[in-house]
């Protein structure tokens, strides 16, 4: 294995078990995250991001959820083999995860500087009350909070969104990960605030050396902060390339088709004001009515009857760019299409 | 003749403290804000949550009475309407809403969520409702069939639309969007600001498009405000606003944005610390905080909203522009 990929996410499949019977909310997805890089994660909403990243956190709501497929190499191991205790050492401490809504991953009865101190006992045992707490008095500092030593004192709501997402940093970050899963940190924030907590993680993951999976819905905040993107679709990974390649020559229909719907805020944008956006036509599937093949191909503009009947494999279309389509493989070299 | 004339509003909400509900001071969600709209166009409102966009929008549409100051919408000064003129503004001045699920019924099928309309203002008698329901369906990219189906059936988009199909279904000239495609997937929304685009062409309709998205805000409309802190600190047509605008806020609002597109390089403003509080907004300038052009003036004296290129109706409130 390529010794620059810490983690390797191979054909990892999802079921639920729904009222409605057995969904695959994510199929054969296949990633890699190589050493001190962030990766983006991106597509719309219920297209399997939270689910793959909860995959890696083993953190998939039991029993219903089940990975049905696949394995996930983090230091040349199988996450997916390792014991429930074996796997507690390795969550939030090897791996971290944040969330959009800390509200959720914070307990609202114990101060901030409590739950901190969780963080350090449960990971680092040997140190006493007094190392714990001036860690945490540098690890809030780090994440740019001014009064460090009041904060702890405080209860999750008495800090804004903004505070609130830098706390969990600080407290993902306290065990020196290998990795950061950032799950739409920045989604229920507003826009100044976003350009503060991103610019905060691009630089802990340079400070601290790490490697970052950043999932968004935003192609914006991939295009500023991703080194590389994996854009997925319906369960199921479409195309996948480093940033600058992802955006100058979008490959996969469904990439292209989001792209082009966004309105532009630069002027020599494609979109015109005040005139009719392109759209992608259609809606998403539900995860009980799955279109046979290609999983976008009702809503594609350029499909072929391949696209009904098998399902497009990844095939590298160049050093640094993969996609899922039929249309783009059977044109190896070629994208003349658009 | 503008459709409609905002002098000097302010909306105040009292905050009670304790047992005894003693006043305890302010909530300034709207504070003095003066603008016209001009009929056939629309009018962006933009800013972080909570500096007053909503409460505006509401005071706009009387769903709000006014602390002070006025609102005329065709000369008529809403807050002192009769109950009957006061029916006929409701049939002329419509709102959206984000979330359509919070202002649909979902007891009611899309065909009930319609005729109500009807039904209260009289103006057709039953026979005829099920055909203007049928056109109206059309005009918003919705299905006959989906008539007798209940808003939890409808994906987010679809629901939007819903929403729109009532705020239009009694032909009215104003339409006050508040956030309307914010909690949509890109897909979705641009579909949904497409329909708005087109009705407004077809209906000739007048649009307050309010959102914190400054993309999309700056996709449909003609003039955008810029609020901070209950006041609006900008106001500028669209590529103006863009292009050369002039207040700190709105270079740092701007600057925050990020581009889908990994080659523009671009000047980022962190802006340092949080917002203040709009119960205790700072002396002077509400922006001196975090402002980093910000010299003594600014925190003594608070600056006015002043017309700087007359030509482009380009109005901004900052000292450095005298
Ligand atoms: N606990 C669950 N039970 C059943 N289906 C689920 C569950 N969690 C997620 N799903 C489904 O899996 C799909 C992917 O969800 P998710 O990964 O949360 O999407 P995203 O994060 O991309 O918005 C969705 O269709 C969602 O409805
Ligand atoms: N009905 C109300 N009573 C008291 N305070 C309110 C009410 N509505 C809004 N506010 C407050 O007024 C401020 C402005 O809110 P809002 O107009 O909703 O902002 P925005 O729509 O820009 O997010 C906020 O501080 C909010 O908490
Ligand atoms: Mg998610
Ligand atoms: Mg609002």
């Amino acid at each position: 294995m390529d010794d620059q990929v810490l983690l390797n996410v191979k054909d990892v499949s999802v079921a639920f078990n729904t009222e409605a019977g057995k969904v695959h909310a994510v199929d054969h997805v296949r990633f890699e995250l190589k050493k001190g890089i962030i990766l983006g994660l991106v597509g719309e909403s219920g297209c399997g991001k939270s689910v793959t990243a909860l995959s890696v956190m083993r953190l998939l709501p039991k029993p219903s959820g089940q990975i049905i497929n696949g394995s996930i190499i983090f230091n040349n191991e199988n996450i997916l083999n390792f014991s429930p205790e074996k796997m507690t050492r390795i969550r939030g401490k090897k791996i971290s995860m944040i969330f959009q809504e800390p509200m959720t991953a914070l307990n609202p009865v114990h101060s901030i500087g409590k739950q901190i101190k969780e963080v350090y006992t449960l990971h680092f045992s040997e140190m006493n009350l007094k190392q714990i707490k001036q860690a945490s008095v540098e690890m809030l500092a780090k994440v740019e909070i001014a009064d460090p030593e009041k904060v702890l004192k405080l209860y999750p709501h008495q800090l804004s969104g903004g505070m609130r997402q830098r706390v969990m940093i600080a407290m993902a970050l306290a065990s020196r990960p290998e990795i950061l899963i950032a799950d739409e940190p920045t989604t229920a924030l507003d826009v100044t605030v976003q350009a503060q907590i991103l610019s905060l993680i691009k630089e802990l993951q340079n400070s601290f050396s790490m490697s970052v999976i950043l999932i968004t819905h935003d192609l914006g905040v991939i295009a500023e902060n991703c080194d590389e993107a994996v854009v997925m679709y319906a369960g199921r990974v479409v195309e996948k390339a480093c940033v600058k390649e992802l955006f100058k020559n979008p490959l996969h229909p469904y990439t292209k088709g989001l792209l082009n719907s966004i309105p532009s805020l630069e002027r020599k944008g494609k979109s015109k004001r005040k005139t009719q956006l392109p759209t992608i036509k259609g809606q998403v599937p539900s995860l009980e009515n799955m279109p046979k093949g290609c999983r976008f191909n009702p809503r594609c503009p350029v499909k072929t009857a391949i696209c009904e009947s098998h399902v497009p494999h990844e095939q590298k279309y160049s050093l640094n760019h993969s996609v899922a389509c039929h249309f783009v493989n059977n044109r190896e070299g070629n994208n003349a299409y658009s | 003749m503008p459709i409609l004339e905002v002098n000097n509003l302010k909306k105040y909400f009292p905050v009670y403290k304790g047992v005894f509900l003693r006043p305890k001071g302010f909530v300034y969600a709207v504070d003095d804000v003066s603008f016209t709209v001009k009929r056939g166009e629309t009018l962006g409102l933009v800013g972080e949550s909570g500096c007053g966009k909503t409460t505006l929008g509401r005071c706009l549409t009387a769903l709000y009475d006014k602390t002070d100051g006025n609102v005329h919408f065709c000369d008529q000064d809403i807050f002192s309407l009769s109950p009957k003129e006061l029916k006929t503004f409701r049939l002329r001045v419509q709102m959206i809403f984000q979330d359509p699920f919070e202002s649909l019924d979902a007891r009611q099928t899309v065909k009930e969520i319609l005729e109500e309309k009807y039904l209260i203002h009289k103006k057709h008698n039953r026979i005829n409702i099920d055909d203007e329901i049928a056109v109206l369906l059309e005009k918003v990219g919705l299905l006959n069939a989906d008539m007798s189906k209940y808003p939890h059936e409808f994906s987010g988009g679809q629901r939007q639309r819903v929403g729109i199909a009532r705020a239009i279904s009694l032909n009215p000239e104003l339409i006050v969007c508040d956030e309307p495609v914010s909690a949509l997937d890109v897909s979705v929304q641009s579909k949904i600001l497409n329909l708005l685009l087109k009705l407004q062409e077809e209906m000739k309709l007048t649009y307050v498009f309010i959102s914190h998205d400054l993309a999309v805000v700056k996709h449909i409309s003609d003039r955008i405000a810029v609020m901070y802190l209950g006041k609006i600190v900008e106001l500028a047509d669209a590529d103006s606003l863009y292009d050369k605008h002039l207040h700190p806020y709105t270079e740092a609002l701007l600057s925050a944005i990020p581009i889908p597109d990994p080659e523009t390089k671009k000047e980022r403003i962190i802006l340092k610390g949080e917002i203040p509080s709009i119960q205790n907004p700072p002396k002077g300038c509400r922006f001196h905080t975090r402002c980093r052009y910000s010299t003594d003036i600014c925190r003594k004296e608070e600056p006015v909203l002043l017309i700087n290129n007359r030509e482009k109706e380009h109005y901004v409130a900052c000292h450095q522009y005298g």
